[in-house]
């Protein structure tokens, strides 16, 4: 393999990673609100995008993607409201059942309002085929759209987290509810919160990966299980390692395609999933790690 | 007395069976017993899934996985034509064992391939051998872990099925004849055979609930209460939880591999539409329907939702109808519909938890 190959593999792999962190993050922000792993998160991503484009029939692109940002956004609190609130003492088992539940009605009432066609978003800049050369590879612009957007999503979270009242309100309750709420923190509404939160990015990251991937109704799950990976192997919670984890996968997934047939692709990261959960259910980066990064 | 008594529901399903074999033949419709054998079928994977959810507490989301282990061994074996390797020692030595059985197909070919019994054998032989496996590391995870972890699973064996030539990839096996049980008695989907089948069918259903009720009241049974109960507890009593687990866990599997293979033999077929997440998850909201720790709820709701699903009843809307079952399930009656609706002369005759 010759240096412009493994630069092309790269960016491959640091796009559908960056996607896989986004997706992971989401999982973190509703794990650390309410100890539940949000099954549904895959399908934010999908219809995101689904709305971005038949929004941008009538409206200009950037208008597009931010009304449906807006309505994953709205999508993502209803659920919380509607299905999370009510089962507040359920057991785990019971929590994850819903959610499983509340992904495959989703995915289903997707099927039947935009088909079973693949679709994709425009271009955010050029065309299909239009590229950027950087050494010696040839990068599609919305590559470094899909890498901006995400690193503006991480980037954007820590501060909010740090600094703002809600923030600091939404990671009280995630450290010790009662006492978040002794201190007269609303928590129901704090989860509501991280289940819009999880909506958003969800539904930004659909709209700047849509032009690469595209986008079907039944492509939330696999994204699921790989940003679930991704949140394991970074250790569940741990949004900066959740970045650096997806980075790997996405690497270690392009990587692999390049050796082998293109149907082993998923299998990997299940691999990687089942090998991580047996040998270190704690993450690759360790518990003191965990303790310093936690500050997102 | 209460030994007898736990056996009233099998007698009483028994009596219903032959009933409602009567009656269909009576009016004609024996059409219906068709998908009423297929759902038998599918609730042998739902029995033991409810052994495992139900009382061992371990969600699983890859059962399908287990139900296609069995019916793609019985397939791929029942159909892959050794003629061409018929001078190998290894295949002469299973012939002169009498593995092997000589037929034509539909084209008039010449196929020597294993019959359904060793078929069968190496089928749950390789389930067991699988969950085996898989179960000993996973069976240590919770909650999500687990739920993930199978999901995995169930994913790995969706990918392999369709990406393996000798699994007819996308397209599944075809061609795969009846299950000859003893002669002149076959799981055949032909309209000749579907009485006969129907009955090979609740048999086999019925032995696997007498097998699961007695596992429930033996010495294994309370352990897994226990475990349900009170994890810690359990363990500090000196039950091996793991232990426990992972033999309901096989079991589960085995349950759900005979399905796969019986309803392979019986259809003919099997497909990658067999192993996809969503007929794990088809087969979890049943148990959750039928009220988690209910074997006979279980069954009940298996046979049932199976039918209706068969049927066509619920259309393009098929999954969105599990989902929104599931949803309002847990949501509104986590004990199971059956509880919710405390129908007395029902609940009756369902036993209760603590003596199911």
């Amino acid at each position: 393999m010759n240096l412009p190959q493994i630069v092309q593999y790269c960016f491959a792999g640091i796009t559908v990673g960056s996607i896989y962190a986004i997706v992971a993050i989401g999982f973190n922000i509703i794990y650390n609100a309410t100890g539940i792993i949000n099954f549904a998160q895959g399908e934010f991503l999908i219809l995101g995008a689904m709305l971005a484009i038949t929004l941008n029939h009538f409206v200009a692109l950037p208008i597009a993607i931010a009304l449906s940002v807006v309505i994953t956004t709205i999508v993502g609190g209803l659920i919380e409201i509607v299905f999370i609130r009510r089962a507040r003492n359920a057991s785990v088992l019971s929590l994850i059942v819903i959610t499983i539940g509340i992904s495959i009605l989703m995915r289903e009432a997707m099927l039947h309002i935009w088909d079973e066609k693949v679709r994709s978003l425009a271009y955010f800049t050029g065309t299909g085929v239009s590229s950027i050369t950087i050494l010696g590879a040839h990068i599609s612009p919305q590559v470094l759209w899909v890498l901006g957007v995400s690193a503006v999503i991480v980037i954007g979270l820590t501060p909010f987290f740090r600094y703002t009242l809600t923030g600091r309100a939404m990671r009280a309750c995630a450290d010790d509810r009662m006492a978040a709420r002794l201190c007269g923190i609303n928590d129901k509404w704090m989860v509501t919160l991280s289940f819009m939160i999880s909506a958003a990015i969800g539904a930004l990251a659909g709209c700047v990966i849509s032009p690469v991937t595209q986008t079907q109704y039944d492509m939330g799950a696999p994204l699921a299980i790989k940003g679930f990976t991704v949140a394991i192997v970074g250790g569940l919670g741990n949004s900066m390692a959740a970045v650096v984890a997806g980075l790997m996968l996405g690497l270690v997934e392009a990587f692999t395609m390049s050796q082998f047939d293109v149907a082993y692709k998923e299998a990997v990261s299940i691999v990687i999933l089942l090998l991580i959960l047996v040998l270190r259910p704690s993450g690759l980066f360790g518990k003191r790690e965990i303790a310093a990064m936690r500050s997102l | 007395m209460t030994q007898f008594r736990r056996y009233i529901p099998v007698i009483a399903v028994a009596i219903a069976v032959i009933i409602l074999q009567v009656v269909l033949s009576k009016t004609g419709s024996t059409y219906y017993m068709t998908q009423i054998t297929m759902s038998a079928f599918y609730a042998l994977v739902v029995i033991g899934l409810c052994l495992l959810m139900g009382y061992a507490g371990q969600v699983s989301l890859g059962h399908a996985g287990f139900f296609a282990i069995g019916g793609y061994t019985a397939a791929v074996l029942t159909t892959f034509n050794l003629t061409a390797y018929s001078n190998t020692p290894v295949v002469s030595l299973c012939r002169s064992l009498g593995l092997l059985v000589q037929r034509q197909d539909i084209y008039g070919t010449d196929i020597l391939a294993f019959s359904a019994w060793p078929a069968f054998a190496a089928a749950i032989l390789l389930a067991i051998i699988i969950a085996f496996l898989i179960g000993l590391p996973v069976i240590r995870l919770k909650g999500h872990y687990m739920a993930m972890a199978t999901l995995g699973f169930g994913l790995i064996i969706y990918r392999i099925v369709l990406g393996g030539r000798i699994f007819g990839q996308a397209d599944g096996v075809s061609n795969v004849p009846p299950f000859r049980i003893i002669d002149g008695l076959e799981v055949n989907g032909r309209a000749a055979f579907r009485i006969e089948s129907y009955y090979i069918a609740w048999f086999v259903v019925l032995a696997a609930m007498v097998l699961a009720i007695n596992l429930v009241h033996s010495r294994v049974g309370r352990a897994l209460r226990s475990i349900h109960e009170n994890e810690e507890a359990a363990h500090s009593l000196g039950v091996n939880t793991y232990r426990y687990k992972l033999l309901v866990f096989i079991l589960s599997a085995v349950f759900a591999a005979i399905g796969g293979v019986l309803l392979t033999h019986y259809n003919g077929s099997i497909g990658p539409s067999e192993v996809t997440v969503m007929k794990s998850v088809r087969y979890l909201v049943i148990v959750a329907v039928g009220g988690m720790a209910n074997l006979w709820g279980a069954l009940f709701m298996g046979v049932l939702l199976n039918f209706l699903s068969l049927r066509g009843v619920f259309g393009s809307y098929d999954d969105a109808v599990f989902a929104v079952i599931l949803i309002a399930i847990m949501l509104f009656a986590p004990q199971g519909l059956l509880r919710m609706l405390n129908i007395r002369k029902i609940s009756s005759l369902l036993p209760r938890r603590s003596n199911a």
